[in-house]
C-alpha cells in the first residue's frame, strides 16, 4: 500500500514540475530549425567529408582520403597557424578594448547613455558593407592611409584584426556593461570605505565580479574568429601569397573555386569539431558549466 | 543517341533529391551568402520558358536586347517557348553557376568562356554537343570566325556558340605622359625596359598593376611565355603534361617577372590594387601609370569612369617582340570570346538553338560594336565604322585576324581547380614569396 502512496506522491510531484517549467513542446520550434538548418547540414558536410563531389555528378565516396589530404596539406598548417594567431590577436584586441568600454559605459549618466548607443552602431551593419568600406579607406593610392597595407603580411593580417575588431567589439562592449551593471553597488561602497581606489576597485572588485561575463565573450570571440571569413575574402582573398588565407578560406578556395566539395567538406567539419571543443573545453577551464552565481557572500 | 538522353535525364530526375539536399547541404555549410537556386522557373519546372544564366556586367545590355528580340520573334512562336534572362554579379557567377547546375533550378541556357571552363560540365553530361547543330545550319556554320568557334572547343567538338566580344590582351598607355616624357610605345623588350628607366626617373610608375585579383598578373605570364617560346609551351600544358611548365620559356618568363617587381616596374603597391574595383583603371587613367596590360575590356571600363580620359588619352599597342624569343610577334592571348551552351536536361531545347542564332544575326553584332566591342560574327567587319571608336575597333580586329596563334587565358584554358591553384602560385612570384624556380617546380606539382 504505502508503495502506492509513494508512486501516487511522486506523480503529483512529477505533475508539479510540469506545471512549473514550460512542456518540451515550446522548445519545438528552435528545435526544428536547428536540425534543418544546422544538425542537418552539418551531418550532410560530414558525409560528403567521405566523398569526391564536383558538384555536378553525384558524390563518389572515397573513404578517408579527403581527411588524408587535409593532414598532408602543407596548407594546412599555416592556415591553422594563421587561425590560431588571428584569434588570440582578435580576443586580445576585443576583449581589453570593450571590457573598458563596457565598464565605463555601464555608468548612469546620460552621455554615456548616448554615446554607447553610437558605439553600437558598427554591430548593425553587415560584415560585407564594413569590409568593402574599409577595402575603399585602405585604398593604396586613393584611400586615407595610402600605404601597402593589405599587400603585406602583417598589414594585412593586422587591417583584418582591426576591421574584426571594429565590427565586433560594440557587441562585447554591451554584454560587458550589461555584466558591470549587475555588480551591487554595496561592494563598491564597502571598498571605498576601506580607503580602495578607483584602479583597486576595478582590478579586485569589477574583475573578478565579471568572470562569467569574461567567459561568455570569449567563447564567443573565439568561435567566431574561427569561422571569420567574409572579412578576409573582401579585404584581402587570403593574400598577400597565401599569407592570410585562414581555415575558413581555404575551406571557401576548396569548396567554391576549385569545386572540390569533399575536401571543402572536410575543412568544414574539421572546423565544427575545433569549434566545439575549444568551447567545450573554455567552459570547463572556467567552471562556467556550474553556473554558479559570481556573486559572492550575497 | 537521344534515346540514351532520355534515359539519363530519366535517372537524374530521381536523383534530384538527393542531389538538391547534398546541394543545399554543401552552400550551407559554406557560408558566404551565395544562394544555391537562382530562379524558380528552371528546366526542372517545365514550361514554355527557358532560363539563361549569363554574367552580369555592363555587356549584359546586349543580351537582353536579344533575349526581347527573340521573345518577340517567329522563331520563338515556332519553337513554343520565351527565354528569361538570369543576370548574375561577375563575382558570383562561377560559383552559382555551378551549385545551380546541380539542382533542379539549373539554367537551359548558360554563359562560360569555353575550353577548360566547361570541362567538368562536358564530363558530367551537363553540356550539348552542338557540333552537329553547327554543322547543319547555315546561320550558325556561317556566321562566326571559324578560328573563334575552335577556340571554345573540346577535343574537336563544338559545346558553344560565341555570344560576346573578342578580348585580347592588349598594351595601353596613356598618351599625355607619353608625349609629356617624349616616349613611343615599345615594339621590342628592350625598348620596354628603357621606358621603364625613364618614367621612373620622371616618378611615374610604369605600369598599373590590379595584383590582388592575381588574373591581371597572369597576363603578363601569358604574354612572356609566348613571346619566348611560343603558343606551344602552353598548349603542351593546357593538354595536361605537368611537366611543360619545366619548359625554359616558363623559367625564363618568370626570371622575367621577377626582374620587373624587383626593378619597381608596378610600383610599390601592386599587391593590393584591384582591378575590379576600379582601383587599377584609376591609377592608370589619372597618370600615376603610365602602362596597363590589360583585357580589350579596358577600353569600355575606362569610358564608362573616366570617358574623356579614354576618348583623347588611352593609346594601345601590340604586346612588344622579345629579341630572342622565338613566338610570333602577332600572336595573342586572352579570351577569344564568351559562349552560350546548353543544359541537356532543357525542356525546350528547339527554343534554346533558336536563340542561340540570334547571335549570328547582324542586330546582335550592332549592339555589340555600339558597346565598343569586336564581335566575332563573319559580318563584324563591316559593321566597325559604327563603333564609338571605329580606329579602336579595327586595331582589335586586325590584331585577332592577323593573329597566327589566340592563346586562351591560362585560367580558363586549365579549369577552376588548376586554375585556381596556379593563381596561387602566380601571386607567390609577383609577391616574391617563391623565387622563379620554385615557382615552375610548384607549377609542376599542380594536380
Amino acid at each position: 500500500m504505502s508503495s502506492t502512496v509513494t508512486s501516487g506522491g511522486e506523480r503529483v510531484q512529477r505533475g508539479k514540475v510540469r506545471a512549473g517549467r514550460p512542456g518540451a513542446v515550446w522548445a519545438l520550434p528552435a528545435v526544428l530549425f536547428f536540425t534543418f538548418f544546422a544538425v542537418v547540414p552539418m551531418a550532410l558536410a560530414f558525409y560528403l567529408s567521405f566523398t569526391k563531389w564536383d558538384g555536378l555528378g553525384d558524390p563518389k565516396p572515397v573513404g578517408l582520403a579527403n581527411w588524408q589530404k587535409l593532414l598532408d596539406d602543407p596548407r594546412l598548417t599555416q592556415s591553422l597557424t594563421l587561425t590560431v594567431l588571428l584569434t588570440a590577436a582578435s580576443w586580445a584586441f576585443q576583449t581589453v578594448v570593450a571590457l573598458l568600454l563596457g565598464v565605463w559605459a555601464a555608468g548612469r549618466q546620460r552621455n554615456r547613455a548616448v554615446l554607447s548607443a553610437i558605439f553600437f552602431v558598427p554591430f548593425l551593419l553587415s560584415s560585407t558593407a564594413i569590409s568593402v568600406l574599409f577595402y575603399a579607406l585602405l585604398d593604396p593610392n586613393f584611400g586615407i592611409i595610402q600605404k601597402d597595407t593589405l599587400g603585406s603580411s602583417s598589414g594585412a593580417f593586422l587591417a583584418i584584426v582591426f576591421v574584426g575588431g571594429w565590427q565586433f567589439i560594440p557587441f562585447h562592449t554591451l554584454i560587458y556593461q550589461g555584466g558591470a551593471r549587475q555588480i551591487p553597488p554595496v561592494l563598491y561602497q564597502a571598498a571605498a570605505i576601506d580607503g580602495a581606489g578607483r584602479y583597486r576597485q576595478f582590478f579586485s572588485i569589477t574583475l573578478p565580479q565579471l568572470r562569467h561575463t569574461i567567459t561568455t565573450s570569449t567563447v564567443l570571440i573565439v568561435v567566431g574568429s574561427l569561422t571569420y571569413f567574409e572579412t578576409v575574402l573582401i579585404l584581402t582573398k587570403g593574400g598577400p601569397g597565401t599569407d592570410t588565407a585562414i581555415l575558413p578560406y581555404l575551406m571557401y578556395e576548396a569548396g567554391f573555386k576549385t569545386y572540390d566539395f569533399g575536401y571543402a567538406s572536410a575543412i568544414a567539419s574539421a572546423l565544427v569539431l575545433a569549434a566545439t571543443g575549444l568551447s567545450l573545453i573554455l567552459i570547463r577551464l572556467t567552471g562556467f558549466g556550474g553556473m554558479r552565481s559570481t556573486r559572492e557572500g550575497m | 543517341m537521344e534515346s540514351n538522353r532520355g534515359r539519363s535525364t530519366g535517372s537524374a530526375g530521381t536523383a534530384f533529391s538527393r542531389r538538391w539536399v547534398l546541394g543545399a547541404g554543401a552552400s550551407a555549410l559554406l557560408t558566404t551568402g551565395l544562394s544555391a537556386c537562382g530562379s524558380g522557373e528552371g528546366s526542372g519546372g517545365g514550361g514554355d520558358t527557358i532560363t539563361a544564366f549569363v554574367y552580369g556586367d555592363d555587356a549584359v545590355k546586349v543580351q537582353a536586347a536579344a533575349v526581347t528580340r527573340f521573345n518577340r520573334s517567329a522563331a520563338s512562336k515556332t519553337a513554343k517557348g520565351k527565354v528569361k534572362l538570369e543576370k548574375i554579379p561577375g563575382s558570383d557567377y562561377l560559383p552559382k553557376l555551378r551549385t545551380a547546375m546541380g539542382s533542379p533550378s539549373a539554367p537551359d541556357v548558360f554563359f562560360n568562356w569555353g575550353g577548360g571552363s566547361i570541362k567538368a560540365y562536358q564530363e558530367a553530361d551537363k553540356i550539348v554537343d552542338l557540333t552537329d547543330v553547327i554543322e547543319n545550319d547555315p546561320v550558325l556554320k556561317n556566321g562566326f570566325l571559324p578560328s573563334v568557334l575552335a577556340a571554345g572547343d573540346l577535343k574537336g567538338r563544338h559545346y558553344g556558340i560565341p555570344m560576346r566580344g573578342m578580348q585580347p590582351v592588349i598594351l595601353f598607355y596613356n598618351k599625355t605622359v607619353f608625349a609629356e616624357q617624349k616616349l613611343q610605345p615599345p615594339t621590342t623588350w628592350d625598348q620596354l625596359l628603357d621606358i621603364n628607366t625613364k618614367l621612373k626617373k620622371a616618378g611615374i610608375t610604369p605600369f598599373a598593376l590590379g595584383g590582388s585579383d592575381l588574373w591581371p598578373e597572369l597576363m603578363w605570364l601569358e604574354y612572356l611565355v609566348d613571346r619566348i617560346g611560343g603558343p606551344e609551351v602552353f598548349r603542351r600544358i593546357q593538354d595536361g603534361d605537368a611537366e611543360g611548365w619545366g619548359d625554359p620559356a616558363v623559367l625564363k618568363a618568370a626570371e622575367m617577372v621577377k626582374e620587373l617587381v624587383d626593378d619597381g616596374a608596378f610600383g610599390s603597391k601592386f599587391t593590393s590594387v584591384s582591378y575590379v574595383n576600379g582601383g587599377a583603371p584609376a591609377v592608370f587613367a589619372k597618370g600615376k601609370a603610365a602602362m596597363h596590360l590589360m583585357g580589350s575590356w579596358e577600353y569600355s571600363t575606362q569610358l564608362g569612369k573616366f570617358p574623356d580620359f579614354a576618348k583623347s588619352n588611352l593609346g594601345w599597342a601590340a604586346f612588344p617582340k622579345i629579341e630572342d624569343g622565338v613566338g610570333d610577334v602577332r600572336n595573342v592571348v586572352g579570351n577569344p570570346t564568351n559562349y552560350w551552351s546548353i543544359n541537356p536536361r532543357t525542356q525546350n531545347r528547339d527554343a534554346a538553338i533558336a536563340f542561340l542564332k540570334d547571335c549570328a544575326s547582324e542586330a546582335y553584332a550592332k549592339d555589340l560594336v555600339a558597346l565598343g566591342d569586336v564581335p566575332t560574327t563573319s559580318n563584324a567587319a563591316a559593321l566597325l565604322s559604327s563603333a564609338p571608336n571605329p580606329e579602336y575597333a579595327r586595331f582589335q580586329y586586325d590584331l585577332v585576324q592577323q593573329a597566327p596563334a589566340f592563346t586562351l587565358s591560362w585560367d580558363q584554358a586549365l579549369g577552376d581547380e588548376l586554375g585556381t591553384k596556379m593563381h596561387t602560385e602566380i601571386g607567390k612570384l609577383f609577391t616574391g614569396k617563391s623565387a622563379p624556380s620554385e615557382f615552375v617546380s610548384a607549377c609542376k606539382g599542380l594536380k
